[in-house]
């Protein structure tokens, strides 16, 4: 049998460094084309997913709105799902037709809207062995977000396994749990897209998770 | 960065952090969640994994922003600006390395102006420098860039605003659960205590992890000098008892 951790005491650890927003020009850094630069030899970017990939290709696009109920156009978003078979795809690389991680924004240009193309997530197994829903876990950035604000967006099209799902239910109440669902369209040329819009603050303020 | 299993990290101290509303800072008041955050208890594979980028093909000068955008734009000039060599060490809470994690970084010129499409401010654009970096870290959690000195450069949020001097970080960190996004300011810069958006902190001492401090060992004699700007990532718990 493991020994037991020493619990560590806050003052011998090191403190984290501390975040600051990413401010209205995140996109220079993080999302080049965004900005008006060139690109690099390969770039991290909104095609997670390409036609060789296992699974359903889907678009999911969303707009980010904020308390007073304008489009946030200058957002940077971060996403991290599991494959069509419900594992995650550590090693990023954009030869293969699958990768887990992928980044998006929302400008003035994309009339506020931001867009990843990539597979329908599959069943992943939490901690004690118990399925979560699909779900693609999103990290917004932004001028006036002081620190990125995590959420998970889940398919209003999987209603059994939400209900079974047990970081979708850590939501006490059920009109706070509808906010992290994104609702099914129909795409160009017949492609299956959702629709996920962030709200920021106020009125169905979408849930926001610490982890 | 594979995908941690059996792993925890240390709970984030989000009084150490900014709070999401901060009036202070005028754009946080409209984009600042009024719920509170939902926590996990049982952080889950979709948090304690992330990506891992030792696969991604970088260019030889990405961490060289001296050289790295006069090379797509036809340039063969330098930037103008004070050379600096920018470089520290990516450790956790606990002081352990954090080995192979991307480091990016983007920011103004030394005029304190930025090469973004919505960049309006007047001092001008250098044709020689893009302002964007990233590498990877090593073995031992290192990493370094090349660069120029930023300038400060004014905003809208009170009538005469300054940011101080300040590079932009973002780090990745073993797994989604230590992402991070914060500045690097410049050791005894007057602006920083009345930086609006520094002062979304509430303690001094949390604004002191995020400056660079001058090391004239680094720096290059006749060259340029050498700021050091060490990141602290989220100390990670290698094993733990299953509930049971
Ligand atoms: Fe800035």
């Amino acid at each position: 049998m493991k020994q037991p951790n020493s619990t560590p005491t806050t003052d011998l650890m090191l403190r984290e460094t501390a975040s600051q927003t990413a401010g209205p020009y995140v996109h220079i850094g993080l999302a080049l084309s965004i900005a008006g630069l060139p690109p690099r030899k390969e770039e991290i970017w909104n095609r997670m997913a390409t036609s060789e990939a296992d699974g359903q290709l889907i678009e999911v696009v969303g707009t980010v709105i904020d308390g007073n109920g304008d489009l946030v156009r200058d957002t940077f978003i971060e996403a991290w799902q599991a494959d069509a078979n419900g594992e995650y795809q550590c090693d990023y690389d954009l030869e293969r037709p699958f990768n887990s991680f992928g980044r998006t924004a929302t400008t003035v240009e994309s009339g506020g809207e931001w867009s990843l193309t990539t597979v329908k997530p599959g069943i992943v197994k939490a901690a004690n062995g118990k399925p979560m829903a699909p779900h693609i876990n999103l990290a917004v950035f932004a001028r006036g977000i002081n620190m990125q604000l995590n959420t998970r967006m889940y398919f209003e099209d999987e209603a059994e396994v939400n209900v079974a799902c047990p970081i979708f239910n850590a939501v006490e109440s059920e009109a706070r749990r509808r906010t992290l669902l994104a609702r099914r369209e129909e795409g160009e040329g017949g492609k299956v897209r959702y629709r996920f819009d962030i709200r920021l603050r106020g009125e169905g303020e979408t849930v926001f998770f610490d982890f | 960065m594979p995908l941690n299993k059996g792993k925890r990290f240390v709970e984030r101290d989000r009084t150490w952090h900014p709070v999401a509303y901060t009036p202070g800072y005028k754009t946080a008041v409209a984009r600042s969640p009024s719920q509170a955050l939902v926590s996990l208890q049982a952080p889950t594979v979709s948090e304690l994994s992330g990506p891992d980028f030792q696969h991604l093909r970088m260019g030889p000068h990405d961490n060289d922003l001296l050289l790295n955008y006069r090379e797509g734009n036809g340039q063969d000039g330098l930037p103008v600006g004070e050379r600096i060599i920018m470089f520290g060490r990516v450790t956790d809470q606990f002081g352990k390395p954090v080995p192979h994690t991307l480091v990016e970084m983007w920011q103004a010129n030394a005029g304190g102006r930025y090469r973004h499409k919505k960049d309006q401010y007047l001092a001008p654009l250098d044709p020689n420098f893009g302002g964007v970096g990233r590498c990877l870290t090593d073995e031992e959690g290192w990493y370094r860039f090349r660069t120029v000195k930023p300038g400060p450069y004014p905003w809208p949020n009170g009538i005469n605003t300054w940011r101080p001097a300040h590079i932009h970080v973002s780090v990745m960190g073993p797994s989604i659960s230590t992402r991070l996004v914060t500045q690097m300011y410049f050791e005894g810069d007057p602006l920083i205590p009345i930086c609006p958006i520094v002062r979304t902190l509430n303690d001094p001492e949390a604004v002191q992890t995020m400056v660079g401090r001058l090391d004239m060992a680094h720096s290059r004699p006749m060259d340029c000098l050498a700021y050091r700007f060490d990141i602290v990532t989220r100390g990670e718990l290698q094993t733990y008892f299953e509930n049971v």
